[in-house]
C-alpha cells in the first residue's frame, strides 16, 4: 500500500508521485510562475484596497480606511447634484402656470422631458406605454375625457386620482340599478338599448326604445344629461363618445346597469411632488386628447 | 446461512403456519420447507425504523392539516417510505439475499445499481429542466404564452428550471459520478444494501417534492432554497446518508492517498450540508402548514441567503463538477493528471475563498459597505484558485492534444474547461462594484450564469454520461460519435447564441437604466428597456431550443448505446475488464 514507484511520463519528461487509482496517475508539474505571480498580485491588490476602503468588521464598527470613502455620501452628494442641476428650471415650471409651461419652449422641454419618463414608469402600466389605455383603463389619446381634458383639469386629477385614499379625491359612483333593485330587470335592458340607439349601436329586435327613453330621463338624465353627452362636473361619461371604458356593445351596457364597475386611480400628489405633477399633466395633455 | 450481527433472533416459525404461508407465498420466495432465514441485519433494521417512523409522521400530518399542498406531499412522502419498508422487508424474506461480497477473485464488487439509476435520472431531470427553460425563456419574448394559468406562470416555471436543472440534473450527475468514482478510485463497494438505494430514491423524491410545490405555489421564496420546511428537512436526512455513505467508501479504501476528485465531492456534500442548515433554519407557522418564517431578519437573511446562493454555485456547480472533470478527463484523455501540487493549492485555496465571496451579490444594498468590500475582494482572489483547475483540466491533454480531433467526448470536456475559465474570468470581474453597477439586475448576469451552467456544468455532465453509460453497461462503445459530434455543434451553437444575445441586452439594459438626458431626467422609463429587450429573448429562447435539441441527440445516443452497443468481453467475475493501466 504505502510503496510509491515513482515514474518518469514518457511525453513530458516530468516525475509522477507515484500513486495511482483505478488507473489514473498524477503528474508533479511545479505551479505555473505566471499563476502563481498573479495569484499573489490578486492577494497584494486586494490587501492594499482593505488599507484604502472600508473592509473588515471589528468589535463595534469597521476599518474605515484611509481614503474615508462612503458610497451613501457619495450617493447622497450626486443625488444633491442632480437635484441641484434641476432645482432652477424646477422652481421656474413651480411657480409658472400650466399655460406658461405649455407656452415656454424652454420650460415647455424640461416639462416634456420630465413628463415622458414619469409617465412610463407611473402610468403606463395601467394607460398603456402609448396611453392608449385598457378595458377599464382611459385612453388618454382621444377626445373623449370622464373629468375634463384641460390643463388644470389633468392636473387635478393626477394628483388628487379617482376614487383613491385622499380627501381631495375625485368621487363619482353610479348606481347598480340592477343589482340594488332600483329596476326591474325589463327596464335594464330597455335602458340599455335606449342608450345603445343614441349612441349609434346594433339594439335588440322588439324593444320598446321609447320606454328606455322615459327610463333614462327618470334615471340617468339627472348625470349623463338629456343628450346622453355625460358631464365632466361631475365625472359623468359620455354615452355618444366612441370610445367605452367597460367595452361598447347593449350586453356590456347592460351589465354595468345592472352593477357597475368602478375603477381606481390613486392620487399621485405626495408620492411624485407638484412640479412632476405639472410635467405630467403637460405631457398628457399633449398626446392628443387636451381640450 | 448469513449470521451477521443482527437486532433481531432468527425467525422460526413452523413450517406449515398460516402466517409463513401467508408472508412466503405473497413474496414470491422459493424457500417452503427450509429454514434458511437469518437475522435482520442493523441496516434493514434501522432503515425500517427510520422510515416508518417518516411515515408515522407524515401521516398524522396528512391526516390533520388544512393544506391540501402539504396533505398530498406528506401523504407521498408517507407512501414512499412505507414502500421502502414493503422492499426491505420482501427483501429479507426472499431468503435468497445473503450481502454481496466485497470482492470476488480478489477485485472489489462495485454496486453500480444507484449509479445507473440516478445517470438516467438525471438524463430525465436534464430534458425537463431544459425544456422549462424553453419554456419561461418564450414566456419573456411572448407573455402570452403564460395563458393566465397560475400553475405554469413564470414566476413558478422559473423555480422549477433552476431547481430542475441545479438540483435534479446537476445533482443526479454528481451523485452517480460521485458513486462511481469514490467506489473506483477506493476499490471498494458501496457501504450497505440499503443506504446507497435510500440516498437515490430519497434525493429524486425530495425533487418530486420541491418541484410539484413549486407548481403549486408553494415555496418560501429564497432563490435556490424554495422548498419549504418539510422538503428542507426530507433533504437533510437523505444528505445525512449521503455523506455517510460515500465516507464509507473512503474509509475502506485500498489507496491510502485519497484521489483529488475525493476530496472535491467530499468538500461539495460537507459544505451543501452547512450551507442548506443556515439558510433553511426556519419555524413552520404549524407543522399542518406549508408555511414558514425564517429565523434571520432583514438584513442577517440577505446576506445569509447569498453567502448561500453563491457557495451553492461555489461547492455544488464548482467544486463538485471540478470532481467529475478529475475523474473522467484524465481518464478519458488517458493522461496523468497535470500536477498534484496546483491540485492541491488550488482546491484548499478555492474552498477557502469561496465561502468568503457571498456580499458580492449585494453591492449597493443595506449591507454594510465593508461587507461589500470583503465579498468583492475576495472574489477577485478567488480567480487564480478557479483558474487552477482549469490548467489542470487544459494541461492534462498535453501528450494527447491530437484527440480532440477524433473522440468529441473528450472534445466536449474541454471546451467544458474553457467554458469554466471563462465564467471564473468574469465572475471576479462581475464583482467589482464599479462594474456591478452596470450588470447588476440585468440579463448580463443571467448570460454569465449560463455560461457556466450550459458551458461549464452541461458539457462536463454530458461529457461524463458519454462516459459513463459503456461502462455501466459493459459496451465497448458508444452507440454513435457522430451524434455526440451533432450534439457538440448543435449545443455550442445554442450557448453562442444564448450567451450572446445575454450580454449585448444586458449592457444595453444597464445603460439604458442610468441614462440621464441633458436636463437631469432619465432618458428611458423601465417599460422602454423592457420593450428594448424583445428581440434579444428571441434570440435567447433560439439558444436554449437548440442546447435542447443537442440534449435529446445525447439521450437518443444513450439509450441506443445502452440497447444495440457491442459487448465489452467481462473477466471471469463478471467484472467489465478493466482499461489497461499503464
Amino acid at each position: 500500500m504505502a510503496e510509491y514507484k515513482k515514474e518518469i511520463d514518457q511525453v513530458t519528461g516530468v516525475e509522477t508521485t507515484g500513486h495511482e487509482w483505478d488507473g489514473l496517475k498524477e503528474l508533479n508539474h511545479p505551479l505555473p510562475k505566471w499563476w502563481l505571480y498573479m495569484f499573489y498580485a490578486s492577494i497584494v491588490w486586494s490587501v492594499i484596497y482593505w488599507v484604502l476602503m472600508p473592509s473588515w468588521p471589528l468589535v463595534n464598527g469597521y476599518t474605515k480606511g484611509l481614503l474615508d470613502y462612503s458610497q451613501r455620501a457619495v450617493v447622497t452628494a450626486e443625488f444633491n447634484a442632480a437635484e441641484a442641476e434641476r432645482a432652477e428650471t424646477g422652481k421656474m415650471l413651480l411657480e409658472a402656470s400650466l399655460e406658461e409651461i405649455r407656452d415656454t419652449p424652454e420650460l415647455l422641454e424640461f416639462a416634456m422631458a420630465q413628463g415622458k419618463v414619469a409617465f412610463g414608469d407611473n402610468c403606463a402600466p395601467c394607460h398603456g406605454a402609448g396611453a392608449t389605455g385598457f378595458e377599464g383603463y382611459p385612453n388618454l389619446q382621444d377626445d373623449s375625457w370622464i373629468w375634463g381634458g384641460d390643463l388644470d383639469t389633468l392636473a387635478t386629477t393626477i394628483s388628487y386620482g379617482v376614487r383613491a385614499e385622499h380627501d381631495d379625491t375625485r368621487y363619482a359612483e353610479m348606481p347598480a340599478f340592477g343589482r340594488d333593485e332600483m329596476l326591474e330587470k325589463d327596464e335594464i335592458i330597455q335602458v340599455a338599448n335606449y342608450v345603445g340607439s343614441v349612441a349609434g349601436l346594433p339594439t335588440r329586435q322588439g324593444v320598446d326604445l321609447e320606454a328606455g327613453k322615459v327610463v333614462y330621463e327618470e334615471n340617468c338624465a339627472a348625470c349623463h344629461m338629456e343628450d346622453a353627452k355625460g358631464s365632466t362636473e361631475t365625472g359623468s361619461p359620455n354615452l355618444t363618445a366612441p370610445t367605452y371604458l367597460y367595452g361598447k356593445s347593449v350586453e356590456d351596457i347592460i351589465a354595468q346597469v345592472d352593477a357597475p364597475r368602478h375603477g381606481v386611480m390613486p392620487a399621485w400628489i405626495d408620492r411624485l411632488g407638484e412640479t412632476t405633477v405639472k410635467s405630467l399633466a403637460v405631457y398628457v395633455h399633449s398626446l392628443g386628447g387636451g381640450q | 446461512m448469513y449470521q451477521g450481527r443482527g437486532i433481531l433472533p432468527p425467525i422460526e416459525l413452523p413450517s406449515g403456519s398460516p402466517i409463513r404461508m401467508s408472508l412466503f407465498t405473497l413474496y414470491g420466495a422459493n424457500i417452503m420447507g427450509e429454514r434458511k432465514v437469518r437475522y435482520l441485519s442493523l441496516e434493514e433494521g434501522g432503515f425500517s425504523l427510520l422510515l416508518l417512523a417518516i411515515a408515522i409522521f407524515c401521516l398524522v400530518i396528512a391526516g390533520k392539516t388544512w393544506d391540501q399542498v402539504l396533505a398530498f406531499h406528506t401523504a407521498l412522502i408517507a407512501l414512499a417510505s412505507l414502500a421502502g419498508i414493503f422492499y426491505i422487508f420482501r427483501r429479507y424474506f426472499d431468503g435468497n439475499n445473503t450481502p454481496a461480497p466485497l470482492e470476488i477473485n480478489g477485485k472489489p464488487n462495485y454496486n453500480m445499481g444507484p449509479v445507473k439509476f440516478t445517470t438516467w435520472a438525471s438524463v430525465f431531470w436534464g430534458i425537463a429542466g431544459f425544456l422549462v427553460g424553453v419554456i419561461i425563456a418564450s414566456q419573456l419574448a411572448f407573455p402570452a404564452l403564460n395563458f393566465d394559468l397560475p400553475w405554469i406562470n413564470f414566476g413558478r416555471l422559473r423555480p422549477l428550471h433552476t431547481s430542475a436543472v441545479i438540483f435534479a440534473f446537476g445533482g443526479n450527475v454528481l451523485i452517480a459520478t460521485s458513486f462511481y468514482v469514490v467506489q473506483r478510485t477506493c476499490q471498494a463497494r458501496l457501504p450497505g444494501a440499503i443506504a446507497p438505494w435510500f440516498v437515490v430514491l430519497g434525493y429524486n423524491l425530495f425533487i418530486v417534492v420541491a418541484g410539484t410545490g413549486y407548481l403549486l405555489g408553494v415555496t418560501q421564496g429564497k432563490e435556490y432554497a424554495e422548498p419549504e420546511w418539510y422538503a428542507d428537512w426530507l433533504l437533510t436526512v437523505v444528505w445525512v446518508g449521503y455523506l455517510l455513505t460515500f465516507l464509507g467508501v473512503i474509509w475502506r479504501r485500498k489507496e491510502s492517498h485519497i484521489y483529488v476528485a475525493n476530496w472535491f465531492y467530499l468538500a461539495f456534500i460537507v459544505t451543501i450540508a452547512v450551507l442548506h442548515l443556515f439558510n433553511n433554519a426556519s419555524l413552520p407557522v404549524s407543522i399542518y402548514s406549508t408555511k414558514s418564517y425564517i429565523v434571520w431578519s432583514g438584513v442577517q437573511d440577505a446576506m445569509v441567503q447569498w453567502w448561500y446562493g453563491h457557495n451553492a454555485v461555489g461547492f455544488f456547480l464548482t467544486a463538485g463538477f471540478l470532481a467529475i472533470m478529475y475523474y473522467f478527463i484524465p481518464k478519458r484523455a488517458e493522461r496523468p493528471v497535470y500536477s498534484y501540487r496546483l491540485s492541491i493549492v488550488h482546491f484548499w485555496a478555492l474552498i477557502f475563498l469561496y465561502i468568503w465571496a457571498g456580499p458580492h451579490h449585494l453591492h449597493y444594498t443595506s449591507l454594510p459597505q465593508w461587507a461589500s468590500t470583503l465579498g468583492m475582494t475576495f472574489s477577485i482572489i478567488l480567480w487564480m484558485p478557479s483558474w487552477g483547475g482549469m490548467i489542470n483540466g487544459l494541461m492534462t491533454l498535453s501528450g494527447a492534444w491530437d484527440k480532440l480531433r477524433t473522440d468529441p467526448v473528450l472534445r466536449m470536456m474541454v471546451v467544458s474547461v474553457a467554458f469554466y475559465g471563462m465564467a471564473t474570468f468574469e465572475g471576479p470581474l462581475m464583482s467589482i462594484r464599479a462594474v456591478n453597477g452596470l450588470s447588476h439586475y440585468t440579463d448580463w448576469t443571467i448570460g454569465h450564469v449560463h455560461a457556466g451552467a450550459l458551458g461549464w456544468v452541461g458539457y462536463i455532465s454530458f461529457g461524463a454520461l458519454y462516459c459513463l453509460v459503456p461502462w455501466l453497461y459493459n459496451k465497448k462503445s458508444l452507440y454513435s460519435l457522430r451524434l455526440v459530434n451533432w450534439h457538440f455543434w448543435v449545443s455550442t451553437m445554442g450557448i453562442v447564441f444564448y450567451i450572446c444575445s445575454m450580454w449585448v441586452s444586458g449592457i444595453m439594459q444597464g445603460l439604458m437604466w442610468r441614462a440621464y438626458d441633458s436636463l437631469g431626467f432619465l432618458e428611458y422609463s423601465f417599460i422602454d428597456t423592457v420593450d428594448a429587450m424583445y428581440p434579444f429573448y428571441v434570440m435567447r429562447a433560439f439558444g436554449g431550443l437548440l442546447f435542447l435539441a443537442g440534449a435529446l441527440i445525447m439521450v437518443y445516443n444513450l439509450v441506443m448505446t445502452v440497447r444495440v452497443g457491442e459487448e465489452l468481453e467481462s473477466d471471469a467475475a463478471g467484472q467489465p475488464a478493466l482499461a489497461p493501466a499503464e
